[in-house]
């Protein structure tokens, strides 16, 4: 007899009903008063009441805090809604709750969950159906019903592998192109044409599975097309002449420069899943950031989920340790109506809670700290927001091999095969709009970090005993592109019948494409698979054995017996002709501006509380930035731990024998992309190179990634931008003497032909040469001597201030031509312990960056802030000029640092015991307001505005 | 002096063993990181090792609720030579997710209170998210025969990074009954440990991180072998990993402590 019951537990006092309430109020609807959450459980087999109330006692009651009813649902006369996962999405909790009734030895169940809210308060139907399309479920992932939900255990449809195949022979162009937008393959009409042309050569018609290897291998996110493809460009100077210029390859260029600079520490770059430099004579780091845009806009805590998990197995994929994780998030601004956005956007405020959620969630889980990144707001990201996910691992030296051989087993590790993220890379290499949550559904997934935690173990211990000769992650394509590119110099034969699934019923086409999570597959002589076998159950993790690499250069897959795909991989890897595009950009012509009338101190309190200035506490705590033990360099500073810190600074365990450190950090400026991509990679540059040095890192040490997200580069303006951005970086990477080590593009951000503004994303991976002589942004002590490191500039094009006041300045603040110098001379002052303090300035001026330090502190400062330029007031204390930083020193090393910095440096004030912040203005053009300071305030008012507290704890 | 051998155990999700490995090495103890599926099979014993760490981490996800299922495998599996070791005398330290696994195993032990149950529980933080900060501690005065006896007084600062870190009664008079049965081991201070004195949190956060009943951040059993607590001492060992303020409270300490019961 199998019969299904239902378990329905409440904590007593679940701090989500108060959270439930607040944002229910926040979305503007009213009446609701209280919630009542529970889980649901149900459980299907045969199973005694005994073993039942055994279960719930064991496993789902804890009696101090939960109450609990077991059959029919609670009574109730509110509303009640109930919330389930689809079926095939990931339920960790059915799967472990089935765990723990084996491991009772209970006779076998089958689980399955959901969430209920009772909402208490006066609602109408209308609310109940707001409160939970808008809050409480999202429909990509989850059923939700008014009432109780039918519970969706994953059902084993059967059949038969079905192999199928699609009429390529005599199609028209017209009946190409339907093709390939009805299969959601975002092939283009050459790249269709030319896997025509491949089978009639072949004489036959491809498989379902065929094409759809060939769209998952060719699209944009897999084969990067765009940078890849020859590119004329045209760009329009301001005062009206036209430059052309052509490129033989985006990524090319970007190698060839780290080619040229070539450091004696530079281990990988470009040629793997995550760029590779030397840390000290036994370990080298690994170091990869990624996007998961797409999949974070329509569902946010499954994207950024994944998305961690993804460039977290970038890094195992280089046989690195994972030992932290960064990640820069931008959203649009937090607060608008819900009248306001496009249609099929979820509320900016939603995407940032889940995306903040589904981040914390993997890298915690995963036990990794996640120490370093930013969160930036603007109009631009309202549809289309961006995640940047990064990683940094560990490795011995020269520990990660790269041979496949022939006769070597395809061995695949992790978890099981799914529907989920089908057509996952061929999706986020389109633009989005209204019906793409229809569309994408299978694309987006929930992560299972417990099973890549497992994953690392074994990688790790098959690494040190060198068990494979290659390995690679199930990301894009799923097995389609790992084994397609591992074996792409030797060919490949591999039988899909063994592969374990997560439910019944999926055709071969599928299982070869699911972008199922948490996957890696090895290389491993047979030799050596029972090894690999032992330490898997070791450590709990499913592997499977897929087949064999060949030597025939073929890409040879079966199900049993019915073949699935046959390919040379020639055609696969080098079969798509090569893309002909144009870009064309334009500088913005300056105009001359009107600087409004305002109090500076208003100003000054208004960027202190901008999101994307303001403290990120509220975020940043929910990760886990302690784990590993080896944070020295921490995401908040200062006698209360609230200032914002610069970069990240990491002590690997295992490396604690020596002082030397690792550094990380960012720079990212999408409002100076706007009028100028080409500075914008400058300025990007040199923010990461700011905020590394200030935390201590030694600028001659340092690796940049780059993470390009544009629109659609079929259109001739997103591209032109992405190329000057290119070019910059280019010029970037020379002038730094800093060599790009990896990097990644994400195009098509657009909805509904709309582009984000093209975002570029610079991460720096450098060194600090000794842990103890590392500061941090807040001061230390009163009496020393603030300095300012570089010049301001008067153009205010691009910044925080100029959006906030609506300004419309055109002109960005240029770049350095020799920036190293500073840099050079700072850090020998940092490392000679003459500075105590360092802080970069950037996003809202030297005002806010002044504040800051302050804020870290609780101390008070005076200072006087040299004039940019022909500018006033407000330009001096608000401009983003690059180059520019911070420094606080006692004044006994006053001699040494004016020797030491020489014109490239000045002193500027003094930190006080006093608790207010005082900024004045030498030589602005207009005059000063008489008997104060231009900007005056608290210390209190500032802590208020870049915190949000209302008062002091 | 030997180092006595150390087992910290790894389930599936364990993430700080590493740290707890140093820690104890750096205590003077001989750290071994033995998983849950040698000591199901028998491959290695309690009985061969002086003391017991259950490191920090999300053991199989905490889907069922922090430390739920690993506290069912320890029941399941490892309940009598727990049981037998504890009664040796020998240390039990259970730090984050291993407090959530002790305490919901009942390794933790009975109480006199109402139903002879313990009646406290760890459980979401009062604020209803992940928090990761940094906290100072202060070791209560627990039961004389137990490993953290020589400690009282003493103050840790070192970071918390839990979701469910809140103890929870099911009575109020229940934190009076642990405090009768010096049960408390830890509590949150306010401040740094020099500013704010010994002053203890209130229940304001953030000096008390998740809003435990009591100010309690740890907890023992009636025999002061077996401890948890929330907080996280193995990451504040050396001085270099404490963030500014001032120097000493470090955790390594109540390492030296256990690996010295544990000889």
């Amino acid at each position: 007899m199998c019969v299904t019951t239902r378990i329905e537990v409440t904590a007593v006092d679940d701090p989500r009903a108060a959270r439930i309430v607040h944002l229910v109020r926040l979305l503007g609807v009213m009446g609701l008063v209280g919630c009542r959450v529970s889980r649901v459980y149900y459980l299907q087999g045969d199973l005694p009441a005994d073993d039942i109330d055994r279960l719930s006692r064991e496993v789902l009651i804890d009696p101090v805090v939960n109450e609990v009813i077991v059959g029919s649902p609670s009574p109730t006369s509110y509303p009640v809604v109930e919330v389930a996962p689809r079926p095939g999405v990931t339920d960790v909790e059915a799967r472990e709750l089935e765990r723990a009734a084996a491991a009772l030895g209970l006779p076998p169940l089958r689980a399955s969950t959901a969430r209920r809210y009772e909402l208490i308060g006066d609602l109408d139907e209308a609310a109940v159906s707001a409160i939970s399309r808008q809050l409480l479920a999202n429909e990509i992932i989850e059923l939700h019903s008014l009432g109780t939900v039918q519970p969706c255990f994953d059902s084993p449809a059967s059949g038969e592998a079905q192999v199928n195949t699609v009429k390529l022979a005599g199609l028209g162009d017209a009946d190409l192109v339907r093709l390939s937008r009805e299969g959601l393959l975002s092939l283009d009409l050459g790249e269709m044409r030319a896997i025509q042309e491949h089978f009639e050569r072949e004489g036959r018609d491809p498989t379902d599975a065929e094409l759809e290897t060939l769209a998952q291998t060719w699209s944009e996110h897999c084969m990067h097309k765009t940078f890849r493809a020859r590119i004329r460009l045209e760009h329009t100077k301001s005062d009206g002449s036209v430059a052309i210029s052509s490129h033989e390859g985006l990524l090319a260029a970007l190698r060839e420069v780290t080619e040229e600079l070539a450091p004696p520490w530079l281990r990988s770059a470009f040629d793997d899943n995550a760029g590779i430099v030397a840390f000290d004579n036994d370990f080298d780091l690994a170091f990869k950031v990624e996007t998961h845009n797409h999949p974070s806009a329509l569902e946010p805590f499954g994207g950024a989920n994944t998305g961690i998990g993804g460039v977290v197995r970038d890094v195992m994929g280089v046989s690195a340790r994972p030992i932290a994780c960064t990640n820069v998030l931008c959203f649009g601004p937090p607060d608008p109506a819900d009248r306001d956005l496009p249609p099929g956007v979820l509320h900016p405020r939603r995407v940032r809670d889940g995306v903040v959620a589904g981040i914390g969630d993997y890298g915690n889980k995963l036990g990794l700290p996640t120490v370093n990144g930013a969160v930036i707001y603007d109009e631009g990201y309202v549809a289309n927001p961006l995640v940047y996910c990064g990683a940094l691992g560990l490795l011995p030296s020269g520990s990660h091999p790269t041979e496949p051989q022939a006769g070597d087993r395809i061995i695949a590790i992790g978890g099981r095969t799914g529907r989920d993220g089908i057509h996952g890379a061929t999706f986020s290499s389109a633009g989005m709009d209204e019906a793409t949550a229809e569309q994408a559904g299978t694309a987006v997934q929930i992560g299972d970090p417990i099973t890549q935690k497992g994953c690392i173990e074994v990688v790790e211990q098959a690494r040190d005993l060198r068990i494979y000769h290659a390995i690679t992650d199930c990301g894009a394509g799923g097995f389609s592109s790992a084994v397609g590119e591992m074996g792409e110099h030797l060919g490949a034969e591999v039988d899909l019948s063994g592969v374990p699934l997560k439910y019944a019923g999926l055709e071969p086409w599928e299982i070869w494409l699911s972008e199922a999570q948490e996957r890696m597959v090895l290389a491993v002589p047979s030799s050596r698979v029972g090894t690999l076998g032992e330490l898997c159950e070791h450590h709990e993790v499913e592997m499977t054995d897929l087949g064999r690499f060949t030597g025939t250069g073929r890409l040879v897959v079966r199900h049993g017996e019915t073949p699935v795909v046959d390919l040379p991989m020639e055609f696969l890897h080098r079969g798509a002709p090569r893309k002909e595009m144009v870009g064309r950009w334009a500088d913005p012509v300056p105009e001359p501006v009107e600087m409004p009338e305002v109090d500076p101190t208003r100003v000054l309190l208004e960027l202190l509380s901008h999101p994307t200035v303001a403290s990120k506490e509220a975020i940043v705590r929910t990760y886990d930035h302690e784990v590993r033990g080896g944070t020295v360099g921490r995401p908040f500073v200062g006698v209360r731990a609230d200032g914002p810190g610069d970069g990240a600074v990491l002590k690997p365990l295992g490396t604690w024998h020596h002082d030397a450190a690792v550094a990380l950090s960012v720079g990212i400026n999408p409002r100076i992309g706007r009028l100028d991509p080409w500075s914008m990679a400058l300025h990007a540059i040199d923010e990461a190179v700011r905020n590394l040095v200030a935390v201590g890192g030694d600028p001659a040490r340092v690796a940049l990634l780059d993470n390009f997200c544009w629109g659609d580069p079929t259109k001739p303006d997103r591209l032109g931008s992405l190329v000057r951005a290119l070019e910059g970086c280019l010029e970037g990477a020379r002038r730094y003497r800093m060599p790009f080590i990896s990097g990644k593009d994400s195009l098509f951000n657009e909805y509904a032909g709309e582009p984000i503004p093209g975002t570029l994303l610079i991460s720096a991976l450098g060194l600090v040469p000794d842990l103890h002589r590392t500061v941090a942004s807040a001061f230390t002590r009163a009496g020393c001597d603030l300095w300012l490191v570089g010049d301001p500039s008067d153009r205010l094009g691009g910044s925080l201030v100029d959006d906030l006041l609506g300004i419309c300045d055109r002109r960005v603040p240029p770049t350095l031509d020799e920036p190293l110098e500073r840099y050079i001379a700072v850090h020998r002052l940092i490392a000679d312990g003459s500075v105590t303090a360092a802080h970069d300035v950037s996003d809202g001026g030297i005002a806010v960056a002044i504040a800051e330090m302050a804020i870290g502190g609780r101390l008070g400062v005076e200072a006087t802030v040299p004039a940019a330029g022909s500018g006033g007031i407000l330009a001096a204390l608000t401009n983003e000029a690059v180059g520019r930083l911070l420094l606080e020193s006692p004044p006994a090393r006053r001699g040494h640092l004016a020797a030491r910095l020489g014109p490239l440096g000045r002193r500027i004030g003094v930190v006080t015991g006093s608790s207010s912040i005082e900024i004045a203005v030498a030589g602005a053009a207009e005059p000063q307001p008489l008997h104060r300071e231009p900007v005056s305030i608290s210390l209190d008012s500032a802590v208020r505005a870049f915190t949000g507290r209302s008062r002091e704890s | 002096m030997t180092s006595p051998p150390i087992l910290i155990l790894h389930a599936p999700g364990t993430n700080r063993d590493a740290e707890a490995a140093v820690a104890v090495e750096l205590a003077g103890g001989d750290p071994r990181i033995v998983s849950m599926t040698d000591l199901r099979r028998g491959v290695a014993s309690m009985s061969d090792f002086g003391g017991l760490v259950l490191p920090g981490g999300f053991s199989y996800g905490d889907a069922l609720g922090a430390g739920v299922r690993l506290a069912l495998e320890m029941r399941t599996w490892l309940y009598e030579e727990l049981a037998n070791s504890v009664r040796l005398g020998r240390p039990v330290l259970g730090i984050c997710n291993g407090f959530q696994a002790l305490l919901k195993s009942g390794l933790l032990g009975e109480s006199s209170g109402p139903e002879g149950r313990l009646g406290v529980t760890l459980t979401d933080n009062a604020n209803g998210r992940f928090e990761c900060r940094w906290v100072t501690l202060r070791v209560e005065p627990v039961f004389r025969s137990g490993w953290l006896g020589s400690l009282a007084g003493m103050k840790i600062r070192c970071p918390v990074a839990h979701g469910e870190g809140r103890v929870a009664v099911s009575d109020p008079e229940v934190v009076g009954i642990l405090e009768a049965e010096r049960r408390i081991a830890f509590r949150y201070l306010s401040g740094d440990g020099q500013q704010g004195g010994d002053r203890v949190a209130g229940g304001l956060y953030p000096a008390n991180p998740n809003g435990s009943v009591g100010d309690i951040a740890g907890l023992c059993d009636a025999t002061g072998a077996v401890v948890g607590l929330m907080p996280h001492p193995e990451d504040h060992v050396v001085d270099w990993q404490r963030p500014g303020g001032p120097p000493g409270a470090r955790g390594l300490p109540l390492f030296k402590a256990f690996v010295d019961a544990a000889r």
